[in-house]
């Protein structure tokens, strides 16, 4: 029997440095689902199922998965699992979505964004 | 390396718009929403998040592991009870916690050379090894170490004995692995200190070897 044709396997993104992460909302959506699972919403096996199903899902969708939409599977495990648990819905994640964008477009450039903002304007 | 942490400055990547207002990314405002719903629910709170951030940026990582791998080095007897059970002996060195309850420690000898991955997502030991390097989190790791670790370990620069037989550990959220690499010839006397300087990351993921003496900082 031949071996396999290894050379068709991808390689490995070897990038060495940086930041732990790589944009603020990482930071928070890695800090969210740690302290959710130090405080007993979910366990650590029913977070790893939840992001490798993340994970799959977005490979069948064509991301190359090289690692840095990492937290993109993060985010997306940790929203479902939130909802799933009856600790969020997906109403009020949504409206309260919309409600940091209008703010976020009322605050000036350097300034806190608050909700609300676009009421105070 | 710490970076900056006013997320309340962040904004888009997209400067096509009023560049006197603010725009947060798609996924920012997802993130916020979450955080907003979760603490207004008392579900989390927002100091206790800054705290593990700050954890996981500065105070846990690889050096922890490898003061681990230098006490087994150095002391026949821990080294026992390491390979007995891994948690248990590192928290005697005050490391262990979340993404540490049980950690099963791997030794390389003349014969096995011992590899880590999660195939499913990205377990890790994380208090000894601090969170996950991002191709220890991609696709092409994450299958390839299983299908040709060697391979694998060319392209991180080490070549191994053919007689020398591979052992790719899975990791999953309730066994994570650590790899107690081999200790460098020539280090006979050295201090915990000392050996723990030769002690790389990749090492104990399984994908590097230890430095050489006189090869360290």
């Amino acid at each position: 029997m031949n071996p396999p044709d290894l050379s068709i396997l991808p390689g490995i993104p070897r990038e060495e440095t940086g930041p732990l992460f790589r944009e603020p909302w990482e930071a928070q959506a890695f800090a969210m689902a740690v302290h959710l699972r130090d405080k007993g919403l979910f366990t650590w096996r029913e977070w790893a199922e939840a992001i490798g199903a993340e994970i799959r899902t977005a490979q069948a969708n064509g991301d190359p998965d090289l690692g840095d939409t990492y937290y993109l599977h993060w985010l997306a495990a940790l929203e479902k699992l939130v909802i799933a648990k009856g600790a969020a819905s997906a109403h009020a994640l949504e409206d309260t979505k919309d409600a940091w964008d209008r703010a976020a477009r009322a605050t000036p450039h350097g300034k806190a964004i608050v909700l609300g903002a676009e009421k105070t304007a | 390396m710490p970076h900056d942490h006013d997320h309340d400055h962040e904004h888009g990547h997209g400067h096509d718009h009023d560049h006197e207002f603010s725009e947060l990314s798609d996924v920012a405002l997802r993130v916020r929403a979450l955080e907003t719903v979760l603490a207004e629910k008392g579900l989390i709170d927002p100091a206790a998040l800054d705290v593990i951030v700050d954890t996981y940026e500065t105070r846990v990582g690889p050096r922890n592991g490898a003061r681990v791998v230098a006490r087994a080095w150095s002391d026949s007897a821990f080294k026992a009870r390491l390979l007995e059970d891994g948690a248990k002996a590192i928290a005697e060195l005050d490391y262990g916690g979340r993404g540490g309850e049980h950690i099963a420690v791997v030794e390389n000898t003349a014969d096995t050379h011992n590899m880590v991955v999660c195939t499913l997502c990205s377990c890790y030991p994380w208090p000894v090894l601090g969170l996950p390097p991002v191709w220890y989190k991609s696709a092409p790791y994450r299958s390839r170490a299983v299908i040709d670790p060697r391979g694998v370990l060319a392209d991180f620069g080490v070549t191994l004995p053919e007689e020398t037989q591979i052992r790719v550990w899975d990791s999953t959220s309730e066994m994570r692995y650590l790899v107690l690499p081999a200790r460098p010839e020539g280090t006979d006397g050295w201090s915990e200190e000392r050996l723990a300087e030769l002690v790389t990351r990749d090492s104990m993921i399984g994908v590097g070897l230890p430095l050489k003496p006189g090869a360290s900082a």
